[in-house]
C-alpha cells in the first residue's frame, strides 16, 4: 500500500490545492446566502472540513464537486440554525411543461426568427448605469427556477458545463437546450425592457 | 442550409464547448448573411459579460454592507 511509505497528509489535498477553489465556492455561497460575511464563513468552514477529512475524498467525483457538496451542507446548517424563514426552491422538480414551448415563441415553424434580435446601441454603456442592473436582475429572476439555477451555476459561479450537469442532474442534451433558452429569454427581456426603451431610432422589424 | 433556430443553438453550444470545424464554418457563413443571428451572437456574449459583472457587483455590495 502506498500509505505505508507516503507521508501522513495526502499531498494532492494541500491547503494550496483547496484554496484554488475558494473563488468558485465563495461565489456559490454568496448567491445562496447573499451576505459577504456569511459566505466567507461558510467557505472557510468548508475548506477546513475538507482539510480535516481529506482522507474521505475518494477522487471519484471532481474535487470541486466534492467541495461544493460540503459547502451545501454548511449552507443548510446555517439555515437550520438561523431563525429566518427561507423559501428554498426545489431544483430537482421537473421542468414546467410551459418551458417546452419556449423556443416556439422565438422562432417560427420553419426555424426563422419570429421578430428576433435587433441591434443594440452601445451595450457596454449600459453596464455603467444603475438602472440597467435592476432590469438585469428582474430578467434573471424571471427565468424559470431550474433554468435560472443552471444559468447561474455556469455564468455566475463559473462551473464547467459538466459540473453543472452533475449539480443539477441534467443530461448533456438538456443542458444545451436549457442554456440556450436562458440566453434567448434574457436577450429578449433585456431588449424589451432596456435596449428598445432607450432606443430613439425607428424599429424596422 | 441550417435555420436561424439551429444556428443560434450552435452559437450557444460554442460558448461552452469546442465546436467542430464544420459547425464553426456553418455559423460563420450564416451570420455573415443574417443580421439577427449576428446580433444574437454578440448579445449572448454580452450577457455572459453582464452576468459576471453582476456577480462582481454583488460581491462589492455585500462587502460594503458587512
Amino acid at each position: 500500500m502506498l500509505l505505508k511509505s507516503a507521508p501522513v497528509t495526502a499531498p494532492s489535498l494541500s491547503e494550496a490545492v483547496l484554496s484554488e477553489h475558494r473563488p468558485v465556492l465563495f461565489r456559490y455561497a454568496l448567491l445562496k446566502l447573499r451576505d459577504h460575511e456569511l459566505a466567507d464563513d461558510a467557505v472557510q468552514e468548508t475548506l477546513l472540513a475538507a482539510w480535516q477529512t481529506a482522507a474521505a475524498y475518494q477522487g471519484k467525483a471532481g474535487l470541486r464537486t466534492w467541495l461544493i457538496g460540503i459547502l451545501k451542507h454548511k449552507i443548510a446548517d446555517h439555515w437550520r440554525h438561523s431563525a429566518r424563514e427561507v423559501v428554498t426552491t426545489e431544483f430537482d422538480q421537473l421542468d414546467n411543461p410551459d418551458d417546452e414551448a419556449d423556443e416556439d415563441v422565438f422562432f417560427m415553424s420553419n426555424g426563422h426568427w419570429n421578430g428576433g434580435p435587433t441591434t443594440w446601441n452601445d451595450p457596454e454603456a449600459a453596464l455603467k448605469q444603475q438602472e440597467f442592473w435592476a432590469i438585469y436582475e428582474t430578467c434573471q429572476n424571471n427565468l424559470p427556477p431550474k433554468m435560472a439555477k443552471v444559468f447561474m451555476l455556469r455564468e455566475l459561479v463559473g462551473l464547467e458545463a459538466s459540473e453543472v450537469c452533475g449539480e443539477t442532474g441534467l443530461s448533456d442534451a438538456n443542458y444545451w437546450v436549457t442554456m440556450h433558452r436562458a440566453r434567448l429569454r434574457l436577450r429578449e427581456c433585456l431588449e424589451v425592457r432596456w435596449f428598445n426603451q432607450s432606443k430613439k431610432e425607428n424599429n424596422h422589424a | 442550409m441550417r435555420s436561424c433556430r439551429d444556428i443560434t443553438g450552435l452559437v450557444s453550444q460554442g460558448m461552452d464547448k469546442q465546436l467542430s470545424l464544420g459547425e464553426r464554418l456553418a455559423i460563420g457563413a450564416h451570420v455573415m448573411m443574417c443580421s439577427r443571428c449576428r446580433n444574437f451572437q454578440s448579445q449572448a456574449h454580452f450577457i455572459r459579460t453582464t452576468a459576471q459583472t453582476y456577480l462582481e457587483r454583488l460581491q462589492d455590495e455585500s462587502e460594503k454592507k458587512s
